[in-house]
């Protein structure tokens, strides 16, 4: 097929001048394309207002989406359960599972008063959800693993916080809307989580690769303690979450570390929870201390100001 | 005539006489179709790896190929726009590189005026896996060879879908001119 005439210039100056405009303007727009690409790489949150003004928009349709792809798993569930042995033996499955996450993580608590006992008297309050919201999306083409939620800035919910599902840590707010917000998934390779063993004190980093797993780094390095079936738990520092929530399974060990599987996947979830941040005092006291990394707290959470933060409270334990 | 055959004063566009397109349609049509490509990959909840091929920037492609000259030279920009606000790309990635791949394959156009279904799918595929590894560059993610894997499902699925969504643009395209307004 030849292209159509009427789009070749000829001897026409008008047609000669409007191809050249046109290809003046593409050429302009790549410029300007170029431009603003590096100033986001530069400042990844110069443009969060405007995204969050189009995710505003885009969230309601991710709700409904969100409850067909809820009903829609729980009748795949139940088809499986008829095949197995009844639809309860689903659902008593996934309890048994929660169950089992919330046994270890009760070995971590465990573990958490016995190093607390000198210092009665500094208990945490219950911790109270910000907003309770389903993922309604996330970004399905990019290399970046971020996550939508139904809940926004008018719902209290504001940068930095974190999002735990009914099994375990999500991810953590990076940047909000009026109802909508975006969550750096755990499995993004910008995000850095401190972790330590349940049983006991090995404390770690959790670095998204990217693929869907963890990698675990060991922050004392020498004999690597970790097994294969080992639960890692937020150990709360750096502040932003609380300490004790299920984050990931080793699946593998490495030299340095380990490669885990998350533990709460969010495609596989129906509500979040946005909890406030666990230590705002010492966030933004450590936020001011490294003022030059990461700006005010309504920039992302940088993973240098993160894995920062993280060593600068880990040090004392 | 009519009583003959129904059709015999019809196109694929509908009845010849007394009947128009709608304006809203012949200008809007394309535009529209690209935004709700560039939407439908959010609604996916993928926490593993990226799943969906760019469906804006195929739907792109499909119109460019299908209807050459139907989008100006410089449309590549203010979609790529939108499609940055929702896509999780830093913004300004695929309004930079819309409007390269807009210019490119008008280049090769004017060097090869004469094309086929083969040589489309050829330049779309070029273009589509091209445009794969440029957003897996610029995306901030640091190249590593995990990501390159998992991302590589995505770059195949965007080179088989192209004939399919060379036949959705063109049935939207029959919808774009079909003659359903009546004059009087």
């Amino acid at each position: 097929m030849a292209p159509p005439t009427s789009r070749r210039s000829g001897f026409s100056k008008k047609a000669q001048f409007s191809l050249f405009t046109g290809y003046l303007l593409a050429g302009g727009f790549a410029l300007l394309g170029l431009a603003l690409l590096l100033l986001s790489l530069w400042q990844p949150a110069a443009f969060a207002p405007v995204r969050g003004a189009a995710s505003d928009v885009v969230a309601p349709a991710g709700e409904a989406g969100a409850i067909a792809r809820s009903q829609s798993q729980g009748l795949f569930a139940s088809i499986g359960g008829y095949f197995n042995a009844g639809s309860q033996n689903a659902a008593l499955r996934e309890e048994m599972e929660i169950a089992r996450i919330r046994l270890a993580e009760a070995d971590a608590i465990k573990a958490e008063n016995h190093r607390l006992k000198g210092l009665l008297g500094l208990r945490d309050n219950a911790v109270k959800p910000v907003a309770m919201a389903r993922l309604v999306g996330s970004t399905a083409t990019s290399a970046r693993r971020h996550a939508y939620l139904s809940a926004g800035g008018n719902d209290g919910v504001r940068p930095g916080m974190p999002v735990i599902s009914d099994r375990g840590v999500i991810g953590r707010v990076l940047e909000t809307g009026r109802t909508s917000a975006r969550v750096l998934l755990l499995t993004d390779s910008e995000s850095v989580l401190p972790v330590r063993r349940a049983k006991d004190d090995v404390i770690a980093f959790a670095e998204g690769r990217g693929d869907g797993l963890l990698r675990i780094r060991l922050v004392n390095l020498g004999i690597n303690p970790l097994k294969v079936g080992d639960l890692m738990v937020t150990s709360g520092a750096g502040g932003y979450y609380r300490p004790g929530v299920a984050v990931a399974v080793i699946s593998q060990t490495t030299p340095d570390g380990g490669i885990a599987r998350l533990v709460a996947e969010p495609s596989a979830t129906n509500f979040v929870a946005v909890e406030p941040v666990h230590q705002p005092v010492a966030v933004s006291a450590l936020e001011d201390a490294g003022g030059d990394l990461s700006g005010s707290p309504d920039s992302g959470p940088s993973p240098a100001s993160t894995a920062t933060t993280a060593n600068a409270s880990a040090d004392p334990e | 005539m009519e009583q003959l055959d129904p059709r015999a004063r019809a196109d694929i566009y509908g009845q010849r006489i007394n009947r128009e397109p709608y304006p809203w349609r012949v200008r809007g049509v394309p535009y529209a179709s690209i935004m709700l490509a560039s939407l439908v990959p959010v609604l996916l909840i993928a926490d593993v790896m990226p799943l969906a091929p760019p469906l804006g920037f195929l739907m792109l492609l499909g119109w460019r190929m299908v209807r050459p000259g139907l989008l100006p030279l410089w449309a590549g920009a203010p979609l790529g726009a939108f499609d940055d606000l929702v896509s999780g790309q830093p913004f300004g990635s695929a309004i930079l590189l819309w409007s390269l791949v807009m210019i490119a394959i008008e280049l090769i156009e004017t060097r090869f005026p004469w094309r086929g279904f083969w040589q489309d799918w050829f330049t779309a595929g070029v273009m589509a896996t091209a445009y794969w590894l440029a957003t897996l560059l610029v995306s901030g993610a640091p190249m590593t060879q995990a990501l390159l894997l998992v991302a590589l499902p995505q770059a195949l699925m965007a080179i088989l879908l192209y004939p399919i969504m060379a036949r959705m643009v063109a049935s939207l395209d029959r919808f774009r001119l079909a003659r359903a307004r009546r004059i009087s």
